[in-house]
């Protein structure tokens, strides 16, 4: 097995954390009936799930974690129309995910007993990521300028400086607006009273 | 949901890191794949006479090879042949 992933390249911003304004089974409908950029937002929505699955949960490699990553996707793109639920396509891209690591897995150690190939800790690790997707999708909750910061800082590892010239605000704000912005979020969470917009 | 305090969240926000753009790309063109963009780039860059005609009017270089010159595949053939667009 390889090393960790390299940190993943840099996308436009805007692609990645913008409100869900579709359903996913409108967007599952609109892709099976061949709108294109609905099958992009698709991919989009649910990248960083397989991503996660593959780099997190399997530590595949670098180069069998794209192979899965394509496949999961060319594999939705052919079967779209075998979905039982259009609103499934999540858990469906996810058993489909878990099945095809375990069969790269599986393929490189061909002697290796089945419950030693998969990661120890697999079943921990899938469940922090179907906790982390639910805080992500509450993050469409929040305003969009938290989205934003948050998404960076987090998710994009990116430094207060880069923040600050990228949003055209002072980096020495960016503590406090973070801060804030995941107060909000964890009220949103937990159901509780939400903090007024203009306030974060 | 409840049990989040701030640290919790940070590690879970930070859990899912974008896929790397090259794979999510890639992965968004698999429908364009059918249209043929993999094959149009491939000619491209074997002929170069081609490959002028799509710089110089790449839907009508598309259209006169009988190609419906869909907007998705012309944006994706004007990404793949950067950087002479």
């Amino acid at each position: 097995m390889e090393g960790p992933l390299p940190r993943p390249a840099q996308v436009r911003f805007d692609s990645c954390v913008s409100s869900q304004t579709s359903t996913d089974a409108s967007l599952v409908r609109r892709a099976r009936n061949g709108e294109q950029a609905a099958w992009a937002e698709l991919v989009e929505r649910f990248s960083r799930y397989v991503y996660a699955i593959c780099h997190q949960a399997y530590r595949l490699s670098q180069h069998d974690a794209e192979d899965v990553f394509q496949e999961v996707f060319a594999r939705a793109y052919q079967h779209l129309d075998k979905l039982r639920s259009d609103d499934a396509i999540r858990p469906w891209l996810g058993q489909l995910t878990r099945r095809l690591c375990i069969d790269r897995l599986r393929e490189a150690s061909r002697e290796t007993p089945m419950e030693e190939i998969e990661p120890p800790d697999v079943d921990e690790s899938l469940a922090r990521i179907d906790e982390a997707i639910a805080v992500h999708e509450a993050l469409d909750d929040v305003p969009q300028h938290c989205r934003e910061i948050l998404d960076r800082f987090f998710c994009r590892d990116e430094s207060y400086t880069t923040i600050g010239n990228e949003l055209g605000i002072p980096s020495g704000t960016i503590a406090s607006r973070i801060s804030r912005c995941l107060k909000r979020l964890r009220e949103l969470l937990e159901g509780g009273k939400k903090m007024p917009a203009e306030s974060v | 949901m409840s049990g989040y305090d701030e640290t919790r969240l940070a590690e879970l926000l930070a859990a899912l890191p974008p896929a790397p753009a090259a794979w999510v790309r890639a992965a968004q063109e698999l429908p364009l794949a059918r249209l043929g963009l993999d094959d149009l780039v491939r000619r491209a860059e074997e002929d170069a006479v081609f490959r002028r005609r799509l710089i110089a009017d790449l839907e009508a270089a598309l259209q006169a090879e009988g190609i419906e010159a869909d907007p998705a595949l012309a944006e994706a053939l004007r990404r793949r042949l950067e950087p002479d667009f």
